[in-house]
């Protein structure tokens, strides 16, 4: 049937259908190489298979529990694998803080509950990090936090407090405080998930001219209008399995599995 | 204003005391029995007090035979001020303690700096200058300042420099303390442990004898301590002890995303605690470290265990002077207020700097 014809076809077709027209090197920037999670007796995640190319846009979506967070969290560390490979950049994750210390510099992420440093104004948020870690000079640090500060266009909030923004406010602060690390990959943890649904929309364009710019992106959400406009691939977990990948022409127009048909019966 | 609204408003606060009054003292007839009984005792209380301490005193004078009759003898406090505030410093080298007292207050300014790096960078100059200076002046033997040995120092003297140094000590060692018991690391997590539990476990008096007489025998022959050394020993690291789990406290509660955001950023273990966790925790829990502190300053009465003379002490020594006898009680008083008046200055530098350092919250 078509259907197998198609998928063969769009995986193969998927190396070149990247926007401007981009050719991706031989080595993906991150390979998941059959990643395993356990948490205590729970399989999280199972036999992982991943590989994201460099400017490619990945969301990931899937019912809740599905282990969408876990398998992101993996890709910097914040939660360990116990078996499988994860490598970012040519440099594998594993108990050597030095490739760990590489990898979180070149890996940016932000968070659903955002994280800002409450005790700092924003433009100490953002320049934190590339002061103490990157070791350049604070107004450096400055100059680009100001920079970034009028990209995710809130320049006049430099001095205020994260306590005193709105949320929406504070994930853009937070999605400049990542980028100003000048980071290769940006990771998204349900980024809009705790916003006030006005606010969702200068979050996500914000994501969308990120995209645009060519970063690559791994994007946790569920927010399908997003998945379509920006996504190369839309990746379906479900009980901690990849359980479908796909264009998400393909996705959402020709879901393959029951489970997905099932999911976006709920989403959409 | 007008005059007319002026007594309007003026009607208006006294309508209000009166019901104030109504509602809380004398809303029924029990409540009035009561208020009226409480008002009495107070009365009695404080008019006795009143004529005591202030209005029968006897404020001037030189020996006991000015001091005749119901009122407190405040000469025998006036007396022997000298002793009760530098102990047995000798006269002459008194001028050294007030210019010591005069630096570290000084050397304090620097707290109040914008950011928390620089604060922490000068507090750390600032305590070590403060240190050295103290300790030159106080001590002697260089600079042509002939040598005053610990054993003289006593008095209010010698509380603030047990107290002060206690106080600048437990904080270091209580942060270091509760990181390690949170540390990953067993060996270090098993370590801080013990040192935590065994040194709270013991009450300060049983370490500052075990210090003042045990300590010698885990020396090596004639090695001995200064008496003054050992008893700030022994006070830092047992309020350091205490302080470790405040600090502890204020740790657990950071949430877990500040970890994970920093961790994310790539900032490593210490550039963590500097710059995202500890600043946060500590403001936190300040009421809790100036609690500690305001303990350990009360503490430091316990080093007349090992023979030192502070505050309290020496009233207790003047106290038993034949030519002052039955006038102890001026001397805690007196003792008492002075305490009072230290614990209440930390209080509100403490609520002071909690509305400093308090951030705008969403």
């Amino acid at each position: 049937m078509p259907v197998l014809a198609q998928t063969v076809l769009s995986c193969s077709l998927l190396p070149m259908v990247t926007d401007q027209g981009i050719q991706h090197s031989s080595d993906p920037l991150i390979q998941l190489i059959g990643v395993h999670k356990w948490y205590g007796d729970f399989h999280a995640l199972k036999d992982i298979h991943l590989n994201v190319s460099e400017g490619e846009r990945i969301v990931v979506c899937g019912p809740s529990g599905s282990g969408k967070s876990t398998l992101i969290r993996c890709i910097n560390r914040l939660e360990q694998h116990q078996q499988g490979r994860i490598i970012v950049n040519k440099i594998e994750l594993d108990d050597n803080l030095k490739h760990l210390e590489h990898i979180r510099r070149e890996v940016g992420m932000v968070f659903q509950q955002f994280n800002l440093f409450p005790h700092l104004t924003v433009l100490d948020n953002l320049c934190l990090a590339p002061t103490s870690v990157r070791k350049i000079s604070r107004a450096l640090a400055e100059q680009q936090a100001m920079h970034y500060l009028e990209k995710v266009q809130i320049p006049d909030q430099a001095q205020k407090y994260p306590g005193q923004l709105s949320s929406g406010q504070q994930q853009r602060v937070a999605i400049a405080r990542s980028l100003c690390m000048n980071p290769q990959i940006m990771l998204f943890d349900e980024p809009t998930s705790a916003l006030d649904p006005e606010m969702i929309k200068e979050v996500l364009d914000v994501m969308i001219q990120l995209a645009q710019e060519g970063m690559t992106m791994i994007v946790v959400t569920h927010e399908m209008g997003f998945a379509r406009t920006v996504a190369d691939r839309v990746v379906f977990l479900d009980k901690g399995e990849v359980v479908e990948e796909n264009t998400p022409d393909a996705f959402f127009g020709h879901p393959k599995s029951e489970r997905t048909k099932l999911f976006l019966g709920q989403i959409l | 204003m007008t005059t007319v609204s002026k007594n309007r408003s003026v009607l208006r606060s006294a309508n209000v005391a009166w019901n104030w009054l109504r509602v809380n003292l004398l809303a029924s007839p029990i409540q009035i029995i009561l208020s009226m009984g409480a008002l009495y005792v107070l009365y009695l209380i404080v008019s006795f007090v009143l004529r005591w301490a202030v209005l029968d005193a006897h404020w001037s004078g030189d020996s006991r035979q000015d001091c005749d009759g119901f009122g407190a003898c405040w000469v025998f406090v006036k007396v022997r001020l000298p002793q009760f505030l530098y102990g047995f410093y000798p006269e002459a080298q008194r001028w050294r303690v007030n210019v010591a007292l005069l630096v570290c207050s000084v050397t304090l300014l620097p707290l109040f700096a914008r950011s928390l790096v620089r604060r922490l960078a000068w507090g750390l100059l600032a305590v070590s200058c403060y240190a050295a200076a103290a300790f030159v002046l106080l001590h002697g033997g260089i600079f042509d300042l002939p040598p005053v040995e610990t054993h003289l120092w006593g008095g209010l003297m010698l509380t603030l420099v047990v107290s002060g140094v206690g106080i600048l000590g437990s904080l270091p060692v209580g942060i270091l303390l509760a990181l390690g018991r949170r540390s990953d690391l067993p060996v270090i997590q098993a370590l801080s442990v013990a040192f935590i539990e065994v040194v709270r476990g013991v009450p300060l008096v049983t370490l500052l004898f075990m210090a003042s007489t045990m300590l010698p025998f885990f020396l090596p022959e004639g090695a001995s301590p200064d008496k003054l050394i050992r008893a700030l020993i022994g006070i830092t690291l047992f309020a350091g002890a205490n302080m470790a789990e405040v600090v502890r406290g204020g740790l657990q509660a950071i949430p877990k995303g500040q970890f994970e955001a920093s961790a994310a950023l790539g900032l490593g273990y210490w550039k963590t605690m500097g710059f995202v966790v500890l600043p946060q925790a500590l403001r936190v829990v300040i009421p809790g470290i100036l609690n500690t502190f305001i303990s350990l300053l009360k503490d430091t009465t316990l080093v007349l265990i090992i023979g030192l003379f502070d505050l309290l002490g020496m009233v207790q020594a003047a106290a038993t002077d034949p030519r002052w006898l039955g006038f102890a009680l001026e001397g805690y008083v007196f003792a008492g207020l002075v305490f009072w008046v230290l614990c209440f200055s930390m209080s509100r530098v403490s609520m002071a700097l909690e509305r400093k350092l308090r951030f705008a919250k969403s």
